[in-house]
């Protein structure tokens, strides 16, 4: 099984893998044969050296990050959720707020953090809030749409068989809204990251996005590159948690098409 | 026991007149076939038993209750099997059962078993094929704990081959345990095969135009199919039923 993954990997893998190789070895060679400033483009080379030498420097902004995102990101996809099975069983209110939702996305979030800054403070509070904005949105309207998707025929059956509005709802609307929760949680979980990144900007004592603002104001453009670098990574990781925890919640989809066994 | 009696059942969407006064009754352990075209709002009866829908008049009666307007009183299985796909077999044929009450599984694995669908039962919907799914669908309805049994055209969707298979393997589960069913279809030799009685439908409204005894004897076997006896009566059901096209 553990054997199969790994070269499950190896084989799908190796394209995406061919390609980004290929791009980091261009940029290593062009950087060295046009000798490009460090300050204006590191080398993969000597970001990963600066990767590698201020880990101790820098690693407590990677975990105040990690911190921050994963309390966002619990708090905004509970919102979500509990945003979707509200307007989803009081139509009335759907009908009143479902504007409100797309509205609260057009605000721009470079331009709503200061205000929040303003008015909750430089704690945690307004960082959150951001993250919130950013993350319940994608869940609560792929949930939203997972509900009313719902199987006619399913409906129908259960409304034939005595079923209750409440049984509709836990028998079959949740369990049939899985697959597009899921899908709604793989974007928020990416957004999330993104989000706290931007909510320390505003001022904050640590984290990735401190790190960031001081390293390219001191045109350390090696270390916005480990920033960024970290940044990808914890995109990545989030993502595949989400990932292995679909898998192992829903194991009866027929398996699409073009996946190979 | 269980019998039903529909009394004067009349239904009109819109201007359009669906069903005039039509009338029915199922006795206790009888199969009834209702024949007509499509169209003819065969379902549409269904849905007025089941309570999805108001009737405009008449009454329905089973075991001499009055159950208009009442949900959940008939089991019911649909024309497309409408099993849910995220439970395997044997969840999904305890589900009308857990609608009401605690199901029963022991008894649940019973009956797969006798369905000829043992060891699907940790399979999910999407790995069976059409007619094992309408079985597993017919196995749901009779584990419902409602003793009444509707079925809506439930092989119309299955090739002639598979059609055949699944009819013999109805009869041979319903010959069993002889439940009161109430069976909606367009195919006239699927109706004689299986049924006691057959209500043949005139359309647009529907009515009871005419009914036909089924005297064969059972258990009903394949042979049946091409005697003489049966394809006289199939002349004779099909010319009622075109006399009413006509």
């Amino acid at each position: 099984m553990f054997y199969n993954s790994i070269k499950k990997i190896f084989i799908q893998g190796w394209l995406p893998f061919t390609v980004i190789t290929v791009i980091i070895i261009t940029w290593q060679l062009s950087s060295m044969f046009f000798s490009i400033p460090s300050w204006l483009l590191p080398a993969p080379s000597v970001i990963l050296e600066e990767a590698v030498t201020g880990f101790e420097a820098y690693i407590h902004h990677v975990i105040s990050t990690i911190n921050l995102t994963v309390i966002g990101f619990l708090i905004g996809i509970s919102v979500g959720l509990v945003v979707a099975v509200m307007l989803h069983l009081l139509p009335k209110l759907r009908e009143a707020f479902y504007p409100l939702m797309i509205l609260s996305q057009n605000i721009p979030i470079i331009v709503l953090a200061p205000l929040l800054v303003i008015w909750f403070g430089f704690g945690m509070l307004p960082k959150i809030i951001i993250i919130v904005l950013v993350c319940f949105f994608p869940v609560a309207i792929a949930t939203l749409d997972g509900f009313r998707q719902t199987s006619h025929e399913l409906i129908h059956y259960m409304q034939m068989a005595g079923a209750t509005k409440k049984q509709i709802f836990t028998k079959l609307e949740l369990p049939h809204a899985l697959p597009a929760i899921f899908s709604g949680l793989k974007i928020s979980a990416t957004y999330s990251v993104m989000g706290a990144v931007i909510s320390e900007w505003l001022g904050a004592n640590e984290g990735i996005g401190v790190y960031m603002t001081l390293a390219s104001s001191s045109f350390r453009t090696d270390r916005v590159f480990v920033a960024i670098l970290f940044i990808m990574v914890l995109c990545l990781v989030f993502f595949s948690i989400i990932i292995t925890l679909e898998k192992m919640l829903i194991k009866w989809q027929p398996r699409g098409k073009g996946e190979k066994r | 026991m269980s019998h039903l009696m529909v009394e004067n059942l009349s239904k009109s969407f819109g201007d359009h007149l669906v069903l005039d006064r039509l009338s029915l009754s199922v006795k206790e352990g009888e199969f009834v076939s209702i024949l007509g075209p499509s169209g003819s709002g065969k379902s549409t009866i269904f849905h007025l038993i089941g309570g999805l829908e108001i009737p405009d008049s008449g009454t329905f009666y089973l075991n001499n209750e009055k159950i208009n307007n009442k949900r959940g009183m008939i089991s019911y299985m649909p024309q497309s099997p409408s099993l849910f796909p995220w439970r395997n077999i044997l969840d999904n044929v305890v589900l009308g059962a857990e609608i009401k009450e605690k199901p029963d599984y022991k008894k649940a694995k019973e009956m797969l078993m006798r369905a000829g669908l043992k060891g699907y039962e940790n399979a999910y919907p999407h790995e069976l094929s059409g007619g094992m799914r309408q079985r597993v669908a017919f196995v749901r309805s009779l584990l419902s704990p409602q003793s009444f049994i509707c079925l809506d055209e439930p092989f119309s969707s299955l090739d002639e081959f598979t059609r055949l298979d699944m009819q013999k393997w109805l009869l041979s589960i319903w010959e069993q345990e002889r439940q009161s069913v109430l069976f909606v279809t367009h195919n006239i030799e699927e109706a004689i095969f299986l049924s006691d009685r057959i209500l043949v439908l005139s359309t647009n409204p529907a009515t009871v135009q005419s009914e036909f005894k089924i005297h064969f004897e059972r258990p009903r076997a394949e042979s049946l199919l091409l005697t003489p006896e049966f394809l006289s009566l199939k002349k004779e059901i099909y010319l009622a039923l075109r006399g009413e096209l006509m």
